[in-house]
């Protein structure tokens, strides 16, 4: 008597079943990174495929239809001097895609053989991270102005601009990691067996850092595409020939009370991209760290 | 005394740990974590080091790897001087001193299959082909009573004593003649605890094994080890043959920790040694025998005079001034 009590009290404590993830929580992990993933393929065909998809060369002036609406000809209107707006978004996409892509390539390349050698030689590790301090102090716009003023304006001048100080927050990142994974067990056991300094990077140490890394390289894209746009707009950036959605705001602002449709549609590209990149960095980041992972 | 005989000679050895950078630099005081310890294994012997948390035992079996720098003393095995051996001219001498760690989780990497992880000391010594070392590894798995087929399984795929038999082999592929097996199964549960120790000991009989058995489980030590050696504050107090040490004890640490033993029948009951107080900081040893502050039979002389490990024909060595064969 006194021990099926004992059961039924403890079957009545007992959770019946493991808790299963909410339905919010399943679709912050997989639904929101996925959309973010799906908007971004579109907006990198969009940039990729412009010239066979847009409808009028992007240069093309034609001072009839110039300031248009948007209407079944032009379809997001035209610019003061007749230009077609989608053609020249769709080519302002490929500016922004080989910004982002090329900084967040170069600032983890850079980001992690610096951060590498601070986290594994100690004695390498004061000096370099005072100069990465010291880089972490100078201001991105005004780099990029000072690196524009020296130099004739191009896009690569605004990656170099925008990579150097993005350097520095990828240093610090892999240098944690590798301070970390140095001081654990396995390390030691691979020492033990003879593994050579080579090897020991390569197998043990450098792997680590890969997660972490993927999804910084997302975010620095991001804020790369969204620098790119500043520096665009302040006449810093993107040579102004050239159609980048910073270029494209920066002239449409002078007639924004007459022809609003001048800075909406690269504006809503440029947020759209940033947007996508940073849903997706997000998700790959509770993805990739496996504490969140099995939290969500 | 056994110089000639050992594979493993370790005379004197020492590490000091900085620690505790004060605000202006003045305050870098000195963690005497070992300090001065001297043994011999022999081949095929196995010399249980026991003593608590923090006396420094882990220390000297990483400081005998030259997995940390001793800060002085002499490291001899099978009769060459490792002690400042180049790091490259090092890494030839590991493959006759391996290890087995403590915890059988952090010291896998978990992101290497068990296969990669046994296989991985066969590369770095460019030991046999592809081919031979797949089949070296298997061989590896079958001896420690793993399956062959569990060599794609990832770290995290294994219960604990599985990973333990990982260890054990990832130590064995080099053909080691001295392991250090530092604390290999007090992670374990006690029923798997009996396994690997019963594992270390055929594999010794097998391939003629010395073990240097760091561990703080006196049943353990008991059970695998030929002689024990305790420390107590960086220092060896005594070393004895097992059956002496644990049949009649001389220094009064080592009585303590035998009577903290638990007994396995209930009626029985040992005479009861509690020590006083706790370890004291091995930053600011004691002064004298470093054991005077908890010892129950302390006199005047032992807060100044450090006593040396004195031993007698039979090989038992007490460092105690009250307690010394001579008395």
């Amino acid at each position: 008597m006194a021990a099926s009590e004992v059961t039924a009290a403890t079957a009545a404590v007992a959770p019946t079943a493991r808790r299963r993830p909410s339905r919010l929580r399943r679709i912050r992990r997989y639904l929101l990174p996925a959309m973010g993933a799906v908007l971004l393929v579109i907006l990198i065909l969009s940039a990729l495929v412009a010239p066979w998809m847009a409808p009028y060369d992007p240069f093309e002036m034609n001072v009839v239809d110039r300031l248009l609406p948007p209407n079944e000809a032009y379809w997001f209107g035209t610019d003061a001097y007749g230009r077609d707006i989608f053609s020249r978004t769709l080519y302002g996409g490929r500016v922004s895609l080989v910004v982002g892509a090329s900084v967040a390539l170069a600032s983890t390349a850079i980001g992690l053989l610096i951060g590498v050698i601070a986290g594994y030689f100690r004695m390498a590790d004061a000096i370099l991270m005072r100069i990465m301090d010291g880089l972490m102090a100078i201001p991105g716009i005004l780099l990029a102005i000072g690196l524009m003023s020296l130099t004739r304006a191009s896009i690569w001048v605004v990656i170099v601009a925008i990579t150097i100080p993005e350097v520095p927050r990828v240093v610090r990142l892999v240098r944690s990691v590798v301070l970390s994974v140095r001081e654990q067990v396995y390390i030691q056991a691979a020492t033990a067996i003879g593994t050579r300094f080579p090897r020991l990077m390569v197998r043990h140490i450098l792997p680590s850092t890969f997660a972490p890394l993927i999804v910084q390289a997302t975010y620095i894209a991001a804020s790369a595409v969204l620098l790119e746009s500043y520096l665009s707009f302040l006449g810093v950036g993107t040579p102004p020939e050239i159609p980048s959605w910073g270029n494209i705001i920066a002239e449409g602002r002078l007639y924004v009370q007459i022809a609003f449709w001048n800075i909406l549609f690269p504006s809503i590209f440029l947020a759209l991209m940033v947007l996508s990149i940073n849903v997706l960095g997000d998700g790959l980041r509770d993805m990739l760290d496996p504490r969140l992972a099995r939290r969500l | 005394m056994t110089g000639k005989t050992s594979v493993l000679d370790v005379q004197g050895l020492v590490k000091h740990y900085s620690v505790g950078r004060g605000l202006f630099g003045s305050g870098r005081r000195r963690l005497h974590a070992v300090d001065g310890v001297s043994f011999a294994i022999a081949p095929g012997e196995t010399l249980g080091l026991v003593g608590e948390s923090g006396c420094g035992k882990s220390t000297v079996g990483k400081a005998v790897l030259r997995l940390v720098e001793p800060t002085a003393g002499r490291i001899v095995l099978e009769g060459e001087d490792i002690t400042s051996l180049s790091r490259s001219a090092l890494i030839a001498k590991r493959r006759k001193m391996q290890v087995i760690f403590q915890d059988p989780y952090s010291s896998l990497n978990p992101r290497m299959t068990a296969g990669e992880i046994v296989q991985e000391p066969l590369i770095n010594f460019g030991i046999g082909t592809r081919a031979e070392q797949q089949e070296r590894v298997a061989a590896l798995f079958a001896r420690v009573g793993l399956r062959p087929d569990q060599r794609n399984n990832y770290p995290h795929e294994f219960s604990g004593g599985q990973r333990q038999r990982l260890g054990i082999a990832r130590a064995l592929a080099l053909g080691p003649s001295v392991v250090i097996a530092d604390e290999p199964v007090s992670a374990l549960d006690v029923s798997v605890q009996a396994q690997v120790i019963n594992l270390l000991m055929d594999l010794q009989e097998e391939y003629g094994l010395s073990y240097l058995f760091i561990a703080h489980d006196l049943g353990v030590v008991e059970h695998i080890s030929h002689r024990v050696a305790v420390m107590y504050l960086g220092k060896i107090v005594e070393t004895a043959p097992r059956d002496m040490l644990f049949a009649e004890p001389r220094h009064p640490y080592t009585e303590a920790l035998l009577a903290a033993v638990p007994v396995s029948h209930p009626r029985m009951r040992r005479r009861r040694v509690v020590l006083k107080g706790d370890v004291p900081s091995p930053i600011n040893p004691p002064s004298g025998c470093r054991f005077h502050t908890r010892c129950p039979i302390a006199v005047a002389r032992c807060r100044e005079e450090e006593p040396a490990l004195l031993g007698d024909s039979s090989g038992h060595s007490v460092a105690c001034h009250l307690r010394t064969p001579a008395n």
